[in-house]
């Protein structure tokens, strides 16, 4: 039954997603800027490497600027609309709610990025990639937009302003970037201490994106995402909890 | 019966993510009698101020509670309370037995809610949205979309059914969110304000449609229009200020009206010096009004405490008999809604 609930709610955003224009305004987009990303900035042909690393190296920054977009009305759409209303008074738990729906962004995003595939085509036709870094790239990937996503749910239920919510969620992004970004604890290292710069650099999306995306999956960044996921989720049931009471 | 003092524990229950069969467990499955909604020193707070101030009132299968107040007085967050939108800060509410704080899932499953301004997923055709809510509501398939069918026809959806909801007019659009709370023939129909920003002919329609469903449903409704409660309500509920200050029948309510009781006599006669003189001495009355219309004139009498109108009525038919003064019209009045109305509400405030 719980499943079930979770998978219509699942469905109803999935649909409205893909019946909605901007939609696909996001995934043209997220895919241009990709291709931007990796062919221009990225050098991938001047690399001369048959690997994704111009391609993966940039998500996080892409990532950044565009899941706070995707997600930025998964609440504060509901609640400016009163549709909440009518969503909890149906018979389903608050956590039925809160993962349907962050299970359809999710499903979304994955979709998108599933989209990229012609650039794996183009390395395999060019060269002879091995594959285990570039499926854990993915994988990576999935996990650092779900992180994403799970905060930007989470500044969603705090406001029924989408642009607040786009922008706390930014912030709190922005920040999991630098605590671990190279230049930015090279700056701290002068004067913090190492644990902290180390502690700091565990907070970090940039450090534990790295790893899997070299093809290392290590158990300790799959719990890192996840926590940083369910975490977000949890905190949005207290927020709506909280707008209710 | 059981009930929650503090009910912040039982709201943390809802995030608490275990399966919705763990709520239920243990969930008594029959009220005692016809008692279908209960509601027991309701209380809530918003912040600092007080929204609602210890209600309590029960309504029974076949009941048409029509809730009355001015604009917040607490009408809407009593509703949210009853349907589990918002946990209430003490008190308890039981639908058909069933405390909504400890078994929610249970609970909302036997309401069908029209929330305030019928809000909608702007984006899905009618269809789609209602299917979404039958599937919501435990139906699968064929059945499910049977539920759909039905609802469109009794809310006379059918020739919108494929059409986006945001293109939708007001009416339409109500009308929609109406038939979502129908859509599981609930036992509890909690209505907010479900004729507003309709046009006469689709209030009538509602209307109609609310009076055959209350036989055998138990339907609250709140309104700011009064005739409503007259014509389709067989319990009022005035709250003010989030206090209860009546609870009963309709017509108990109009007769606390001040010009309840009142008879009124229309005269098509000349001689009007005559017939003021003559009423302004009628015995048992405390006061007379004369109203001197162009070609009839009205006088309106009103009894002493205690005497019933019909002695007044008799008494005045012989004045008018003895003098050969024509009446035009002759009626015991019943008082308005609006006076009561106003007249509550208004002393509780000062009070």
């Amino acid at each position: 039954m719980a499943f079930l609930n979770i998978w219509n709610i699942t469905r109803r955003e999935l649909v409205s997603y893909f019946n909605s224009p901007v939609s696909y305004v996001f995934i043209v987009i997220f895919l241009l800027l990709s291709g931007f990303f990796t062919f221009m900035v990225g050098d991938f042909f001047g690399r001369g490497e048959s690997d994704l690393y111009a391609f993966f190296q940039w998500f996080p920054w892409l990532f950044l600027v565009l899941v706070p977009a995707l997600g930025m009305n998964i609440w504060a759409d509901e609640k400016r609309m009163g549709t909440i209303e009518l969503l909890f008074s149906l018979p389903l738990t608050t956590f039925q709610c809160i993962s349907g729906k962050f299970l359809a962004a999710w499903g979304f995003l994955i979709f998108a990025v599933l989209l990229t595939f012609p650039i794996v085509i183009t390395v395999a036709w060019l060269g002879d990639p091995d594959y285990g870094p570039i499926i854990c790239g993915y994988a990576g990937c999935f996990l650092l937009g779900g992180a994403y996503l799970g905060i930007t749910c989470m500044t969603s239920a705090m406001t029924s302003s989408q642009v607040v919510s786009f922008i706390i969620s930014e912030v709190i992004c922005l920040f999991l970037i630098f605590c671990g970004w190279g230049p930015f604890t090279d700056m701290l290292v002068n004067w913090a201490p190492a644990w902290l710069i180390d502690t700091a650099a565990s907070f970090s999306v940039m450090s534990h994106f790295t790893s899997i995306r070299r093809g290392v999956i290590d158990s300790r960044d799959i719990i890192y995402y996840c926590s940083i996921i369910v975490f977000s989720l949890f905190t949005t049931a207290m927020l709506l909890k909280n707008h209710r009471s | 019966m059981y009930c929650y003092a503090i009910s912040l524990l039982s709201g943390w229950e809802n995030i608490q993510m275990p399966e919705a069969g763990l709520y239920n467990a243990g969930a008594p499955e029959v009220a005692a009698g016809g008692e279908m909604i209960r509601v027991e020193n309701l209380f809530k707070w918003y912040s600092r101020r007080l929204a609602v101030n210890d209600l309590s009132f029960s309504v029974n299968r076949g009941d048409i509670l029509g809730f009355i107040g001015p604009n917040g007085a607490g009408k809407s967050t009593t509703m949210r309370m009853i349907t589990g939108y918002l946990p209430p800060s003490l008190g308890c509410v039981l639908i058909n037995g069933i405390d909504m704080a400890r078994f929610p899932i249970k609970a909302k499953s036997r309401i069908g809610y029209l929330p305030e301004n019928a809000p909608l997923y702007s984006n899905m055709s009618v269809m789609a949205f209602l299917k979404f809510i039958a599937l919501m509501r435990g139906f699968r398939g064929r059945t499910a979309l049977g539920k759909v069918n039905e609802v469109l026809e009794r809310c006379f959806l059918e020739n919108v059914r494929h059409q986006r909801i945001d293109t939708l007019s007001k009416g339409y659009r109500h009308r929609t969110c109406f038939a979502q709370s129908i859509i599981h023939d609930p036992d509890i129909l909690v209505l907010d304000e479900p004729t507003d920003g309709l046009d006469p002919n689709q209030k009538r329609e509602i209307r109609k449609l609310i009076r055959e469903m209350g036989r055998t449903k138990a339907i609250v409704l709140s309104t700011h229009i009064l005739e409503e409660v007259e014509t389709v309500c067989s319990k009022v509920l005035v709250i003010s200020d989030g206090k209860k200050v009546f609870d009963g029948v309709p017509s108990g309510l109009k007769a606390m009206s001040e010009r309840a009781g009142d008879v009124l006599i229309g005269i098509n006669s000349e001689d009007r010096r005559e017939i003021i003189e003559t009423f302004e001495n009628i015995e048992l009355c405390d006061k007379v009004e004369i109203n001197q219309g162009c070609d009839v004139m009205s006088i309106r009498l009103c009894p002493m405490k205690g005497i019933p109108a019909e002695q007044i009525k008799l008494a005045a038919v012989r004045l008018c008999m003895q003098n050969g003064w024509p009446i035009d019209a002759l009626s015991i009045t019943q008082g308005t809604l609006a006076d009561v109305f106003h007249k509550i509400t208004e002393s509780q405030k000062e009070s």
